[in-house]
């Protein structure tokens, strides 16, 4: 079996987020990037599945500016066998869309025949929780979202998600689409060691032009601003004066 | 991506990152220091507020930092090491700091103490059955240079290696000796008379009659980390102890310039927590109903703090790339030992006055990096004794003596 495992480069989950003067996006020069969480998660499960000897092969991809080598070099030194770039802007601050990035990815599959993507809920950056559910419509193939656990069971994909109401277990025929929420496992770090490794290991480069795919944006931003400041907070000195505020509130 | 050099904007200020070092880190640095910094921080931070209260010994430390690949990462590939330039070494020395002068002491006297010596003066032999256990933790060295009554002068040191049929014996004491109550390795510098009284090196092993590393407790300063003594009475080694690559101090001080550059770096790391939290506490801190952070008193400590901070980790990048040219200078070791140490105990001392108070509690950690600075800034070359080494440099007159 092979698994696709999809990471994005996105702003570090420890920088405090500034959004540019024109309000036209993000700040993103000189600030920390990291591989987005999911996909990290994501690359766990796919090293894992390994480990266990239900996958051969993990290819990470990456689509993005090209300093997202970094975000696959992450997921080399952690495991993955071999990666693949995808070249698709020149300025950090160009987000590629989901869909854009799922037909990218829809090419990327058709090249490499996985029998799994497993790929992050969603990125925390614009936390659009799409390109997966994209993919699998462009493919045709069956979907798993919101993961917590996933176990491979002949041709399918046993795989239970997080709804709403609690858990819910299905089994997808392969090849499928899942993608993974946050306590499918605790991603490992990568040691001293593999990171020097991860080196040696194959990235080949393409560009968004080598699959025919058209990046342009199809969404255009009106604005960017920072959350309201949290407001300060008031102490009660009873039970009641609570109630009594809450309903003040028209909260109960 | 060049910028009009005439534009009026200028480019944006990192109170973090005055001078932008992460501009001048390749991606191997970078990367590697991030993994040393989550190690230090999942693993390493959580336990050292207990591993200091209690001066506890904790040679668990070794196997996990040996996993982690932070042991021997200068040391080539083919002894175990990581094979990587000591701009890592001292990126790496930095984020092990941030949490503890000890650990990082742990670490660099493993690394440039015990495992440079054996790969630099080593035989062949010495090299292939020590080095890939060290860089595993599977082994603990220590290093074995001052004595009681030998400390800024080593040369006067007490410790002998008398020729004999099969080998040597040594006798006498060393003091002050990271890792040595727990370390399978020892390596033991001593004036041999069959080398005419010139200083040697001997690679010593746990268990060898006659050796024995006491404790030293009551340490105020560096709780986290295991000191003792070694005592040698009549320990009788084979030829094959002796480190053939070197005679004379320059041995122990080719080790000790390699150190002393690592600690350059890693007394940066803990003088960055200690600015960072004094930022933090009087941001967070309201007197008079404003934050301490918005006094001229406390912004100038902060101003000054940063400026010391981004001086010292600039000049320690600088050097750090020469040594891996090696085009590294001595003097410029000592120049950055001293300087590092010095503001680093200083920025500490601020913000440990700066947290008023809480300052003095563990919670807030500024004290413990205080009292650990103390002693960073007094081994490997006091202070002075620096001043002493630039001096000479300057005049050409030694002042030592």
């Amino acid at each position: 079996m092979k698994v696709l495992v999809p990471v994005k480069r996105v702003i570090d989950y420890n920088v405090k987020v500034r959004v540019k003067a024109d309000g036209s996006s993000v700040d993103l020069a000189n600030v920390k990037m990291s591989m987005n969480p999911f996909d990290e998660i994501a690359v766990e499960e796919a090293i894992r599945l390994k480990e266990a000897g239900k996958a051969e092969e993990v290819v990470a991809v990456s689509i993005g500016v090209k300093q997202a080598q970094e975000t696959l070099r992450t997921a080399l030194a952690m495991g993955a066998d071999r990666a693949i770039l995808v070249v698709a802007a020149d300025d950090v601050h160009t987000d590629i869309e989901p869909l854009a990035v799922a037909k990218i990815l829809a090419k990327v599959v058709e090249e490499e025949q996985p029998d799994l993507v497993l790929c992050g809920k969603q990125a925390i950056d614009n936390d659009m929780n799409a390109t997966g559910q994209m993919l699998s419509a462009l493919l045709g193939w069956s979907q798993a979202t919101f993961a917590s656990e996933v176990d491979i069971e002949g041709d399918n994909a046993k795989v239970t998600r997080e709804v709403d109401g609690g858990l819910q277990t299905i089994s997808v025929k392969m090849p499928t689409i899942v993608t993974v929420d946050l306590r499918l496992n605790e991603p490992r770090y990568a040691s001293l060691p593999n990171i020097m490794k991860a080196k040696k290991k194959p990235l080949d480069e393409k560009t968004a032009a080598d699959y025919g795919v058209d990046v342009s944006p199809r969404l255009s931003i009106v604005s960017t601003t920072e959350p309201e400041a949290r407001k300060a907070g008031e102490i009660v000195g009873s039970v009641d004066e609570l109630v009594a505020k809450l309903k003040e509130a028209g909260a109960v | 991506m060049a910028k009009d050099m005439n534009g009026p904007g200028l480019g944006p200020f990192d109170w973090a990152d005055a001078f932008r070092i992460e501009d001048q880190l390749d991606q191997d640095e970078r990367m590697l220091r991030d993994a040393a910094h989550d190690f230090a921080q999942d693993r390493l931070q959580p336990r050292v507020m207990k591993a200091y209260s209690e001066e506890s010994d904790d040679p668990g430390v070794f196997r996990e930092m040996g996993e982690a690949g932070l042991l021997g990462v200068t040391i080539p590939e083919e002894y175990g090491g990581l094979g990587a330039s000591y701009v890592t070494y001292g990126l790496i020395a930095r984020e092990i700091e941030r949490v503890d002068s000890g650990y990082r002491s742990m670490m660099s006297v493993q690394s440039s103490l015990v495992m440079y010596p054996i790969y630099a003066y080593g035989s062949e032999e010495q090299r292939k059955k020590y080095l890939p256990k060290l860089v595993s933790g599977e082994y603990i060295g220590c290093f074995g240079l001052t004595e009681p009554d030998a400390g800024s002068d080593p040369a006067g040191m007490k410790t002998t290696a008398r020729k004999t049929a099969e080998g040597y014996v040594l006798n006498g004491s060393k003091m002050w000796i990271s890792n040595s109550p727990f370390a399978d390795v020892f390596v033991v510098w001593a004036k041999s008379d069959a080398h005419g009284g010139k200083i040697r090196g001997f690679v010593l092993e746990k268990g060898m009659e006659g050796l024995s590393a006491p404790k030293i407790g009551g340490k105020l300063s560096l709780r986290a980390s295991t000191t003792g003594e070694i005592v040698m009475k009549d320990v009788a080694v084979g030829e094959d102890a002796l480190l053939p690559g070197v005679e004379g101090l320059k041995g122990p001080f080719g080790c000790l310039n390699r150190a002393r550059y690592g600690i350059a770096w890693g007394v940066l790391g803990a003088a960055e927590y200690c600015f960072h939290a004094a930022r933090q506490y009087g941001l967070d801190r309201k007197q008079f109903n404003k934050p301490l952070a918005q006094t001229q008193l406390f912004q100038k400590k902060l101003a000054d703090m940063q400026t010391d901070i981004s001086f010292g980790l600039q000049a320690a990048l600088r050097v750090g790339r020469l040594m891996d040219e090696g085009r590294a200078a001595p003097e410029m070791i000592s120049l950055i030992k001293r300087n590092n140490c010095g503001k680093a105990l200083d920025i500490a001392r601020h913000a440990r006055d700066m947290h008023g108070g809480n300052g003095i509690s563990e919670e807030f950690h500024v004290i413990r990096h205080m009292l650990n600075l103390e002693t960073v800034n007094t081994y490997e070359g006091t202070h002075d004794v620096h001043a002493l080494i630039l001096g000479r440099a300057i005049t050409g007159l030694q002042a030592f003596y």
